[in-house]
This record gives C-alpha cells, structure tokens and sequence, in this order.
C-alpha cells in the first residue's frame, strides 16, 4: 500500500489506462503544455505526444461534441472541463448528446467517452467558479455520474470509468486534491454504482460523498467522542444509485442525515430522504435530516463563504438533532 | 460518371422523391408522428455530394435526413418502419424521422438539435485522423446552423487541428421561417470559412452532375489537407416541416424555384446530352415508385417494439 | 371502387380542422393533385389535394364544419357505383381509442398477522417504539392512550394504520353480567336497533379531560342562595334601554360579578404547577357553551376590565361563532375561572366539575320564584342558587366561602358592577 495524494491517484489512474489502451485519449484546456491547471496531467504531455494529449481552443461545445464523435467511433476520450462551471456551456452536448445518441439510434453505436470535471467551492473563487451542480448531472438517464471522496476510490473508480463503456462524467474536487489516502501498489479497480461504508456505527445514518466525506468524517470522530457513533455510508456513484446499504444502515439506526456540498433545495438529500422514506418507511423514527450549502451563490469574503458551506458543525448539530 | 452510375443517381432522386411525397400521405394520415422535415426540392444535393464519396468517408447531417440516409444507400423499407416507429426500423423506432442512421454504411445519423453535430463530425474526423485513416467526415447542415456557437467552434477547431471535415451548407434560403438575409451576417454562407482562414466555394445544389463533379474536385484536398466549405444553394418547395404555413415567403418565389425541378433538370440533362431513353428513366420511376410502396408494406406490418424493451439501449452495462 | 378521403394532419400538434370550402363539388371529376378543398387549421388555412382520381360522389361534411383529425370528410368513386355510405364510415379507422389502463388494483397482500406474531424487521432492523405502524397512528395512539403493542396492523406488511387504532378506541367492551335472572314482561311497543356511534373527537377530549379533573382534583364544593330581585330589576331597567339583540344577559352580570370578586381571592384565579401556585395576572372568565355534540368554554378576557354591555357583546359573538362552528383559537384559550350556566333549563342548582388546569367553577343555576320570608312575613321572592367547586390544593373552604360572599356583594347590589 502507499500514501498518496488524490490528485497522484487520479493521475495515475489515468496514466495506467492510457498505457494500457491506445484507444484512450485526453482533451481539454490546458492539458498538454501546462500539464492541467490542477497538474493532474503533468508529464503526460511530453510522454504520450500531442496527438494523445490535445490543448483545445476554449470552447467546451466542441469539447464534448468532438469527444462524442470520436467515441462514436471507436475511440475512448477522456474529455476535461477546466472546472464543473464550464460544464453548463457543453450541457447540451453532455444530455443531449452523450447521454442519448446511443438510445435514439437504436443501440447502433456506444458512446464511451469520460468528462472529468472538477466541482466545489471553499477557495473565494466567487459563484460562478464555486458550484457543485452535481444533481443537475445526476438527473439524466444515460450518463452515469460519479463523485469519489477517497484517493483510493478516485483512482480505482477511474479507471472502471475509462473502460466502461457508457458515458460517464467523473466529478472531482478541487480542495480533495491535496488529500492523502492509501492506494494499492497492484492493479485494481473499483465498481461503478456501488455505495460504500467508510465508517461502521449504530446510532444514526449519515449519507454523503466527495469532500462532505471528509467533514463528516471529522463530525464523526467528534460525536464518538460524546458516545455518538455514526455510519458513514459514502455514495461514490451517483447515477446509478446504490441505496442498499443505505437501506440497510437505516433499519438499524432509524435516524439519517445527508451531506452534500450542493444547495439543498431539489438537491441529492431530496432523492435520498425520499427513497429511504419510501423503502423503509417503517424505520422511520424522526425525519431525515438534510445538510446542505446556504440558498445562495457563494460570495468571495472569506468567512461569509465559509458561513454558506456546510461545516463540521452543521452535521454535528444535525446527527444530534435526529437523535 | 458512366451511363450506369447516371441511372442510378436518377433512380436514386426519384426514389427520395417519392418516399418524401408517400412519408408526407403518411403523415397526414397521422401514421407519422412528431416532426417531417421533407427534403423535396434538395435531391440533387445529397445524390451528387454523396456519389463522389469513398466508402471509407462518413457522412453525417441535420434532421431533414431522409434524402441523404437514401444516397447513403439504407433500405426504404428500414427508412419508413423508422418513420413508423417500428421495431424493424433502422434506430428500432426509438428515433424516428430527425435520427435514421446506418453506421455500417457510414451514415452517422439524423441530429435534432441544430448545429449540435458539427462538433461530432469534427471528432469522427479526429478520430480518424488519430488513427491514421484517410476517411473524410462529410458534414451536411443548413443556413440556419451557420449562426450557432457550434458551428464556430467545429470550424474553428478543424481548422487548427487540420481535421479531414468537408462542412457542406445546404443553403436553401431558410432557416426555419428567417431568411438568410435576416438571420445571417453574411448572406453568402461561405464567407465564414474565411474567419477560419478555410477554402470554400458556393456551387449551384439544383443541378446533380455540378454538385458531383465539385465534390469530386473538393474531396482529395479535404482528405490530404484539411477542412472545406462548401455552400450548396438549394430550395426547399414545401415548408420547413408538415404544418408550415409558410407565411415568411411568397407563393410565386416558390413557383419560381420549382421550376428548376432537379429532377426535372436531370431528366433533361440525360435526355438531351446522355441520350438516354424516355422509357428508361420512366421504369426507373415506376421501379422507385414500387420499391416505396413495398417499404409502406412492410413497415405498416411491422411490429411496435415490445413495451418491456422500453429500457432496451440505454445502457450497454 | 369507393375510397374515403379523411381530414389530413397538418402539423404534428393538429387535432381538428375546420372545412372552410368545397373547392371540388359532388359529382366532379378530380384528378391527383387537384384541390379538394380549404382546410382551416389554428396556424394557417391550407389546401388539401387529391391523392387519386375519381368523381367525387359525396361531400360528408358541410362548409364551416370542425371535423377531428382522421374522420371522413369526402368519398371518392366511380361514376355509377353505389355508394354504401355506412359501411365506407365504418371501415375507417378511428383515431386510435386508448385503452383506459385496467390499473391492477395492487392486490393487497395483507397476511393478517395474528395478534402472538407481530411483523418482524429485516436486516437487523428495529421498528421504532418495537412496533411497525405509520407515523399518524403513532401519534393517535399516544393522544388517546392505545397500546399500540395490542394493535394487529391491516397495513401493507402488517403495519398499523391509522384505522386499525381508531377501531380499537371504539371497541369499548364493557362486560354485562345478568345475576338475578329475572322474568322481564313482554315489551309492548317495537324495540330499537341498538346502534352505536363513534365518538366525536370533541366528546372524547371532554371526557379524557373531565376524567382527569375528577380523578386528580380534590373538589370541594360551597353552596349559596342569593336574592336575585336587584339583578333582574336592574337587569330590565338596563335593556328597555338598549336595543334587540343587544340586551344583558342574567350571565353577564354573574361573569362580571365572578371577575370583580376573583380580584380579591387571586388563589381562586389560579393554576397548580408542581409545588407552586401559578396566580394569574389576568381574569379571563370562560363560559360553558352548549355545541353540537358536546361543550366548549368560551372565553371573556379580561372581564373585570370590562363593561356590561362589551362582556355581552363578545359573549354573544363568540357564542354564535361557536354554536356556528366558526370558532376561533382566541374565543376558547386561556380562561383562568369558568362559569356554567345551567339557568335556562330550570336547574334549582348543580355541582360542575373543574376545568383544568383551573383552581375553580362555578355553577348557576336558574333564577326562580320562591316564598320567602321578610320581616316577618312570607312573600314572593326570587332566588339563585350557585355551587363555588374549588381545588383543594390550592385553596380551602374558608377561603372560598369568603370569595362566595364578596360575589353575592356583587350579585345583590348590581350597581357595584357598574362603577
């Protein structure tokens, strides 16, 4: 086992595949001669060529759509989008396009391509350059939506990303980049649309994924201490959901909370509570609590940035007040 | 071209012809649904662009794509199941008219959204470029995509990629019910290349033989050098699908047009300069008509896809 | 051969046109691609063509009719043939009929679980409370005090449903043992269907609520008869001077009465919390009001503050809101002292109980002609009787006694309410 960093597991993830299928193609802004504006794909450049690592102009329509003609036929793009902002300037490409060629031909062709984006705010980048629009993704049948929390995860997801041979756009964080994990020296790979317990507890359910992973694991150390203990169920994948350990948790526990980065209004814990309320409404012993980021586009002052982003807090409150 | 591919493209222009008119009877009858954008008047631009291709060059267009599916040679019979929404239909009912396509035949589709497969033409072309084929990307679309933010980013990107995409405009004066000279800063479409410091050209898309003999000329550039443009001036004698009323232009603009029938245009040509018989190209017809009227049999016999294959193709996993 | 010709669809939203002309008339020769006639749609007015060759032998539709998508508008045929109209109109397919869903009633699997086997949970579950029911029957249970343990849920899964505890709050099984077998006489007359009718969620407060007070109050109870003569003369001195519908009431001078006295006994305008006597600020006198089914207490806030004439206007507006059902929260919270009065059915005198979380009640009784003794002398007086019921946690039989004499100040010497 080693001691990475995400951005090391993403990198490397890509790197493994790259070598492994020459079919398996990086495009976007500043990917080659920068190296990734988040480094992710430092050295890539000078050691596959520019035909397999492509600058493109600015211009996330054609990023996309030509990501899209290519895996049409044969090809597998591994697309960027400098940030998940930008995304919304492809979205007619991604769930239009990418999300429905195959169905509206009849299953003649797949569409294999990966969109890397990278979401979250925390950074005082200001609203349009802080968003995690995640749902918005998630809601489409077609494409699968993943959003890993863990460098052991990131790189293992990745990789089964890559090879799959469904469209899916892979969203990454840009404060988890920095965060340390142990990753496997072998190959291996993780299973897309599968949730998974990062902590074991008994006493409520908490529901998250991405960088409220991590928040949640400190609120979670804290309520230990107070004899709280939480279980962490971390989505991983958002499209397809995997509700069954969630299911599962809560018949135990009878209380959840769910994380997200996101605004809570017609957000992912809506979908969550209101699947746990469907299938396991019988469990029910209070209402499922939800925390989320403030109804507003994040500000550029520190502190009121921070006041609208869930903190540690914000899910110690919440675990305490289910129970 | 010799005597035999000149009756074919003829048979083939006729064939498109008669399946716009049946489709149009269909539609009426409430047995098409949706949209029918018909390519009546436009013949002799996917005929002649598509004969000078190789069979290694894809071609890819917009939603008035039963003209071009035919040219690229998919069966009426698949063409009009899919018009019905059958399960025989060459996308399994699922797409209907805007989505025919035939990938084994290198017919990447029938889009919906306008200008949204620019930028997958200039993929496949980088695709293809990638693996070091010599195929071009032959990308059919209207005047009215020319203004949408896709156009210019395929463009551009071809351009500074070098991407092997031959951007054919159909420019049949209308997009939509906006003509040209409303819609467009430049109202001669080809002029655009230039911002993308592209060869183009403008030839006349109501003659088949000039249309071929251009595409001819243009494609070997494309597959050694690069993108070109290339403004086919056309017009469309119904409106811009069943239910136009056609308000945005004038009755006797249309007569005018219909009078250079390229249909009419070929038939002369052959008669006169091919010498070629009336007889001939009559059976062709009647051998058009027959092929269309058997495709509405078997399509009208088809089934509908079963309701448990509602989720069929989504997903490969 | 006859073909029928139908009205095309122009547009993919088209449901109906309008057939504003008949360009062809019955009878004419019409070749392919003529014009049959003008079809009006909402987008635009359109030409139809023919699609074959024929005589048109019969116009269906009259100019200005709106004919649906899909039905007949015309018959085309040969010369001569005959035309079966009926059959040609039945052979056209009619815009496909959807077939109304038979929506498969979901087949309830209730396994009635017997009351010994209760539904298990999965997957190491726990049911909250130990119990598999439905958040509302959860919470009437607890209101009404059903164990919910008891229960056999009629829910999906065996989950206790709201019914399921509303029926058993109705089963009140009261064993009825017959000792002294006696011969009973024929009945003459027919007998009566025994029925039985739910309670109200009104009776069964009243009577969760008065069970409490009678089973945790130490009542006692002070009985007074005062002279009424100077009420009721004052009474009627005041309203031959007001007009209908706005004259006093016997009990707006007993409300003002009891709010005046209650200023000098605060433990009797007060509520017991634990260990301490919470002794209200304001004297806020509620009345007993007879309701459909049942009683509601309205309340006079502030009534030793008031005027006669403000107490019975408010009275007679929350009392007719209340008999009406309109009752409004601020009519019936937050009395502090009630007073019931039975006055108007003959009662010489009763005994109420306390309303809780209330020190008091008083009860009236009628006004009523009496002999009485004066100077000496028997003569016709008017008397009323009333009951003080007290707790007797908060206060005692001196203390009480001493409020029913400052009341019966009030009561026989009206004019101290006026000033």
């Amino acid at each position: 086992m080693a001691m990475i960093t995400m951005r090391e597991a993403i990198s490397q993830a890509l790197w493994e595949e790259m070598e492994k299928d020459p079919n398996v193609f990086i495009m976007g802004e500043e990917v080659g001669v920068w190296g990734g504006t988040y480094a992710v794909t430092r050295g890539f450049f000078d050691h596959f060529g520019p035909e397999r690592v492509r600058d493109t102009p600015i211009a996330e329509g054609v990023i996309v759509g030509a990501a899209n003609g290519a895996a049409m036929t044969g090809l597998r793009p591994v697309a960027e989008l400098m940030t998940i902002n930008f995304a919304f300037l492809a979205m007619d490409q991604i769930v239009n396009h990418s999300a429905k060629l195959r169905i509206m031909f009849g299953g003649q062709f797949k569409v294999p391509i990966v969109i890397r984006a990278v979401g979250g705010g925390g950074r005082q980048l200001g609203a349009t350059h802080s968003q995690t629009p995640d749902v918005v993704f998630a809601h489409f049948p077609g494409i699968k939506v993943i959003a890993p929390g863990t460098p052991y995860d990131a790189k293992g997801l990745l990789k089964s990303a890559i090879r799959e041979d469904d469209p899916v756009m892979f969203i990454e964080h840009a404060t988890l980049y920095q965060s340390r994990g142990e990753v496997p020296e072998e190959e291996y790979l993780e299973p897309i649309g599968v949730s998974k317990v990062q902590r074991p507890g008994r006493d409520v359910t908490l529901i998250t994924y991405s960088k409220m992973l991590q928040l949640s694991m400190q609120a979670a150390e804290q309520l230990s201490s107070e004899g709280i203990e939480v279980e962490i169920i971390d989505l991983r994948t958002l499209r397809p959901l995997d509700m069954e350990p969630v299911i599962k948790s809560f018949k135990r526990t009878n209380r959840a909370v769910i994380v997200e980065e996101g605004w809570g209004t017609f957000g992912i814990g809506s979908e969550i509570a209101s699947r746990i309320y469907e299938h396991a409404f019988d469990y029910v012993d209070a209402p499922i609590k939800r925390v989320a980021q403030k109804e507003v586009p994040l500000p550029y002052n520190r502190e009121l940035e921070q006041l609208a982003l869930p903190q540690v807090e914000d899910i110690v409150n919440a675990v305490k007040e289910v129970l | 071209m010799d005597k035999e591919r000149l009756q074919e493209i003829y048979h083939e222009m006729v064939l498109v012809r008669r399946l716009e008119e049946e489709s149009a009877s269909l539609y009426q009858q409430g047995k098409i649904g949706g949209f029918l954008h018909l390519y009546i008047g436009q013949e002799a631009v996917g005929s002649g662009i598509i004969a000078a291709r190789q069979p290694q060059d894809r071609v890819i267009t917009a939603y008035r794509d039963h003209g071009v599916a035919i040219s690229c040679g998919m069966d009426p019979k698949v063409v009009m199941a899919e018009l019905l929404g059958k399960e025989t239909g060459c996308s399994k009912g699922r797409g209907g008219s805007m989505h025919l396509a035939d990938t084994e035949l290198n017919f990447w589709g029938g889009h919906a959204i306008v200008g949204a497969h620019l930028p997958l033409a200039a993929g496949m072309a980088m695709a293809d470029q990638y693996r070091d084929t010599d195929a071009v990307t032959i990308c059919m679309f209207g005047d009215g995509a020319t203004n949408i933010g896709y156009f210019h980013e395929a463009l551009n990107l071809s351009a500074v990629w070098n991407l092997p995409v031959l951007w054919v405009c159909e420019n049949n004066q209308y997009g939509m019910g906006t003509s040209v000279e409303r819609a467009s800063a430049v109202s001669e479409i080809r002029q655009k290349a230039n911002g993308y410091g592209m060869p183009n050209e403008r030839v006349d898309g109501m003659n088949v033989i000039e249309v071929y003999e251009t595409t001819q000329k243009v494609l070997p550039k494309v597959r050694e050098g690069g993108p070109y443009l290339l403004e086919v001036m056309t017009y469309r004698y119904r409106g811009h699908s069943m239910g136009d009323p056609e308000r945005y232009r004038e009755t006797d603009e249309v007569e005018k047009w219909r009078k250079d029938d390229p249909i009419g245009i070929f038939r002369e040509h052959l008669l006169s300069k091919e010498g070629f018989e009336e007889t001939v190209l009559d059976e062709e017809e009647l051998r058009a008509e027959k092929l269309i009227q058997e495709a509405v049999q078997f399509a009208e016999s088809s089934p509908d896809p079963a309701p448990e294959t509602l989720f069929d193709y989504l997903y490969v996993d | 051969m006859a073909e029928t010709i139908t009205m095309p669809k122009l547009g993919f939203d088209m449901e109906e046109g309008t057939l504003i002309r008949w360009v062809k008339s019955e009878g004419e020769q019409v070749t392919k691609g003529d014009i049959l006639a003008e079809i009006e749609t909402d987008k635009a007015t359109v030409e139809v063509e023919a699609q074959s060759v024929g005589i048109l032998r019969k116009h269906v539709v009259q100019e200005g009719s709106i004919v649906p998508v899909g039905s007949v508008i015309a018959v085309l045929g040969d010369e001569e043939e005959e035309i079966d109209l009926e059959a040609l109109l039945q052979e056209v397919p009619v815009a496909a009929e959807i077939e109304p869903q038979e929506t498969t009633s979901a087949t309830s699997q209730i396994e009635t679980e017997s009351e010994s086997t209760p539904p298990t949970p999965e997957d190491n579950g726990k049911f909250p409370e130990g119990v598999k029911a439905s958040p509302i029957a959860r919470r009437l249970a607890k209101d009404m005090g059903v164990d919910l343990r008891t229960l056999s849920g009629s829910g999906p899964g065996g989950r206790i449903v709201k019914q399921d505890v509303e029926e058993a709050m109705e089963s009140t099984k009261a064993p009825v043992t017959d000792v002294l077998g006696l011969q009973i006489p024929p009945l003459s007359g027919t007998v009566s269907d025994s029925t039985t009718v739910p309670l109200t969620k009104l009776r069964s407060l009243i009577g969760r609520r008065m069970t409490a007070a009678k089973q945790e109050l130490p009542h006692f109870y002070l009985t007074a008869e005062y002279d009424a003569s100077p009420l009721m003369d004052l009474r009627s001195e005041i309203n031959m001077r007001l007009p209908e519908g706005e004259k006093l009431s016997v009990n707006d001078f007993i409300v003002k009465a009891a709010a005046l006295a209650l200023r000098q006994f605060p433990n009797l305008n007060a509520t017991l919390e634990g260990d301490q006597i919470l002794r209200h600020g304001e004297i806020n006198i509620g009345i007993a009001v007879a309701v459909e089914d049942g009683l509601l207490t309205i309340v006079i806030r502030n009534a030793d503050l008031q005027p006669l004439r403000a107490i019975s206007l408010s009275a007679r507006e929350a009392i007719g809101r209340a008999r009406e059902g309109r009752v409004r929260l601020e009519d019936v919270e937050g009395s502090t002292f009630t007073v019931s009065n039975l006055g108007m059915f003959d009662i010489e005198n009763f005994i109420a109980i306390i309303n809780p979380p209330e020190a008091a009640i008083l009860a009236v009784g009628s006004v009523m002609d009496v002999p009485v003794v004066q100077d000496g002398e028997i003569v016709p007086g008017k008397r009323l009787k009333v009951t003080l019921s007290s707790d007797h946690r908060v206060t005692d039989g001196a203390e009480a006694a001493k409020w029913l004499q400052v009341f019966k100040e009030f009561v026989e010497d009206p004019l101290k309410l006026l000033i």
